[in-house]
């Protein structure tokens, strides 16, 4: 794997190139957003995103409360989102901590749904590199397609680049043939400008995807703040040659905000990254908006919550 | 391939009459010119037949207005500002009609006069409302100059009306305005919004017409002020006749503006302000960005971009709520573009365009870039008021003012560096009223508006915008 990472020799040239980057100014990246939420999604225009919006929920779990009975029932639901619908897609993975990644595997078996672990101390990052790793291997051991780490927003605050490189490099190595996401936390990160840093950094360090938040911090995936992120895996793939895919995670939850994500997509990396193997939506109250949009399309008609599963 | 379905806005939230008269004293009236018609430029079909005013006509105008201009000038200024207030308020609650009309008449899109146009109508009139009773510490006086006449371009119909009526009310004054000949209607919804807030009768009076009608304006004797927004040409000859006169004049004109992107920029951004620049509005903007001038150290990067955003641009029905790019707003100002166009290729520069297909009636004109753009030829110096960009690069920031102030025209500027040394460094060096740091064609009722040179005289909009109104102090030279 040693082929997808650049290396950098010292924390100074890796902070050279960070800072070489050009500069994101706020307020028009915060107009571009704005403008692509005012796109009009209707129709057949709209049928086909939320189908697709289905296809790229990571339905997600990541509660203290977690038992394996959540988990299970997250599972079918993640199968079979509409179990009165069978054309309904179903999701593109469920996303759990380590220990009932397991559980999950068991669940999801031959479904096609992936199975996703948080791992290396999420969602602080505060522990050491040797229990992030083991924490990693934990989740991969136990059969996890996916690993979802989260980067050292302190080292990364203060400007020590190469340590949330070198995690990064680590937990990759540790992740074998598991994909690897990088959650940067843009909540903690402050400015866009730190967000496309750290959204290269995790690139070059060979992340798969690069993903905006745990969910655990307010805000979480913005419209800009994905924007951004969009921005960085469409230069990045002109530069380096390596395609890499994106996450937002947290604060999606009406079909219309999944809607305003697919147009980003759309409009700043075309259709490439229009698919659940390139963008995926971390969410999971957003499920249900989704279904009822559905059917009220196919119907004509809203039906009550209740016609939709609370798993 | 994720196809936006069509999203057009309904049509039937405006009541379009087959024919207007004037608005003259409160009223509308019969005109006594030869009527002529107005299109949608985007399907060329007919929306109502306009009566045109003759010189006869603009004078009962002027006369009402005359009339009108004694009480509405002794009326003090909280109780002017009651009619501002309420005129912006009932703009507000009718904004969706007057969006919907506005790009029907004009070609622009919906989304500009939804989000663009009309919160900045509204914006202008709360603002000079604002101004009414607080005059006195404007520093121009408070003392009203009398009758205006006004003549106002079909890029911006309403917002320029607004740019026109707002401040002159504000200070006592009372208007005869005439709207463009393509774009008269929203001014003849505004009519129907003056008498709607009670507006007393003459105080703003609409005459609709061609040049003939407004040169009846601008001439006549009993105007005491002339505001004029249109082309430097028509700007010259209004000059001209009101030299001598006494009379106050406001000119703002044509623009040729540089967008200067240094090589520090913010490029996702600096492509967003360039395309803003001059594709907001289908390039019909006298502040429009006309000429990039981009650091050659990144000029093929930045092209590049461009180029890739150029390609998501989406052009068509104007009513659609994800189009772009509108039509061009007539079949005259669609040859100019063509013209000047042809003359850059013939020149040496090279055209570009991004795929896309133009709808069969209408009048239409592609986003086009040109490259290879030399000082000298005529699309980097002559206004084409179209979605038509030259690209022209430097190397240091000092050839970069030279060629951005190289120009007979001085209206506006954009400059994109991240390092804010460079902007104050450049923007005290171009001569052009407004500079835009990191952005571009962002407006705002309290900033001042106005050109150096060819590009027109006065200032519109701010505490700035009332001096034109005011007889307190006396009329100023280009500055």
């Amino acid at each position: 794997m040693s082929t997808l990472t650049t290396s950098f020799s010292s924390n100074a040239s890796l902070r050279g190139f960070l800072h070489g980057l050009p500069g994101v100014d706020k307020v028009g990246a915060d107009a571009r957003a704005a403008m692509l939420g005012t796109r009009s999604i209707k129709t057949t225009a709209k049928r086909q995103a939320i189908d697709l919006a289905i296809s790229m929920v990571d339905l997600t779990t990541l509660e203290g409360a977690d038992t394996p009975g959540k988990v299970r029932a997250m599972c079918a639901k993640a199968m079979h989102p509409d179990p009165t619908n069978p054309d309904v897609p179903r999701v593109a993975a469920v996303c759990v901590y380590p220990d009932l990644v397991a559980e999950a595997v068991q669940a999801v078996k031959g479904s096609g749904v992936k199975v996703a672990s948080v791992a290396t101390a999420f969602p602080s990052g505060r522990s050491s590199l040797e229990v992030k790793v083991t924490d990693t291997a934990l989740a991969v051991a136990a059969g996890a397609d996916e690993v979802d780490m989260v980067i050292d927003r302190g080292a990364f605050l203060a400007g020590d680049y190469l340590k949330v490189f070198e995690e990064i490099v680590a937990i990759k190595a540790a992740c074998g043939d598991a994909h690897l996401k990088v959650i940067l936390e843009t909540g903690e990160l402050a400015t866009y400008d730190n967000v496309r840093r750290a959204s290269w950094l995790a690139m070059l360090a060979g992340g798969d995807f690069i993903k905006t938040s745990t969910g655990k911090v307010q805000p979480a995936a913005t419209l800009p703040v994905t924007l951004i992120m969009l921005e960085a895996v469409r230069d990045f793939l002109a530069t380096h040659g390596r395609k890499v895919g994106v996450k937002p995670a947290g604060g999606i939850r009406t079909t219309k905000d999944a809607i305003k994500m697919l147009v980003l997509v759309n409009e700043t990396t075309g259709d490439g990254w229009l698919d659940p193997d390139w963008f995926r939506l971390g969410a999971s109250s957003v499920l249900n908006d989704l279904l009822m949009q559905r059917q009220k399309q196919d119907t004509g008609r809203y039906s009550g919550p209740d016609y939709f599963t609370l798993d | 391939m994720f196809e936006y379905a069509p999203a057009p806005e309904s049509r039937d939230v405006v009541d379009i009459k087959p024919s207007y008269g004037l608005f003259v004293n409160g009223e509308f009236v019969d005109g006594s010119g030869t009527a002529f018609k107005t299109i949608n430029p985007a399907s060329e079909e007919k929306l109502a037949e306009i009566a045109a005013a003759s010189a006869a006509d603009v004078d009962l105008a002027v006369q009402a207005a005359r009339k009108a201009f004694t009480t509405w000038s002794a009326m003090p200024g909280a109780e002017r500002a009651k009619y501002l207030f309420r005129i912006a308020r009932i703009i507000q609650e009718r904004s969706r009609e007057l969006a919907v009309l506005e790009s029907l008449d004009n070609g622009k899109p919906i989304r500009e006069s939804r989000d663009v146009d009309l919160p900045l109508v509204a914006a202008h009139f709360f603002y000079y409302a604002g101004w009414a009773d607080k005059l006195e510490y404007a520093g121009y006086g408070t003392r009203p100059i009398g009758v205006a006449g006004q003549v106002i371009p079909w890029n911006f119909p309403l917002l320029m009306l607004a740019w026109k009526i707002a401040p002159a009310l504000a200070c006592g004054n009372t208007v005869v305005l005439k709207p463009a000949e393509t774009t008269p209607l929203t001014a003849l919804l505004f009519a129907e919004i003056c008498q709607q807030a009670d507006l007393p009768p003459g105080v703003v009076n609409i005459v609709t017409g061609a040049g003939e009608t407004g040169a009846a304006v601008v001439n006549h004797p009993d105007v005491d002020k002339v505001a004029f927004t249109g082309s430097t040409e028509v700007g010259r000859l209004i000059a001209r006749s009101v030299a001598g006169t006494g009379k106050k004049v406001t000119l703002e004109l044509g623009g040729k503006a540089a967008n200067i992107v240094y090589e520090d920029a913010a490029l996702d951004q600096a492509v967003e302000g360039i395309v803003n620049g001059i594709f907001f509005n289908q390039g019909h903007v006298c502040c429009a960005g006309s000429r990039l001038l981009v650091q050659e150290s990144i000029a093929a990067e930045l092209l590049d971009s461009l180029k890739r955003r150029l390609g998501t641009l989406r052009l068509g029905d104007p009513l659609d709520k994800n189009t772009d790019i509108g039509a061009i707003n007539s079949a005259a100002q669609l040859a100019k573009i063509r013209e000047l166009s042809d003359a850059g290729e013939q020149e040496g520069a090279e055209r570009w365009s991004p795929a896309c297909a133009i709808p069969d009636r209408g009048f239409w004109f592609p986003p086009t870039v040109f490259t290879g753009v030399a000082q000298s030829h005529r699309i980097a110096r002559e206004e084409i008021f179209g979605p038509v960009l030259s690209v022209l690069t430097f190397r240091t920031p000092g050839e970069a003012v030279e060629k951005a102030n190289n120009t007979p025209f001085g209206l506006s500027a954009g400059v994109w560096t991240e390092k804010a040394s460079l902007m104050l460094w450049t923007a005290d060096r171009l001569r052009a009223g407004v500079v835009w740091s990191n952005t571009f064609n962002r407006f705002d009722p309290a900033s001042p508006f106005g050109g150096y040179k060819e590009s027109g005289y006065g200032r519109e909009g701010g505490r700035h915008g009332l001096e034109a109104y005011l007889a307190g102090s006396a009329p100023r030279e280009s500055r």
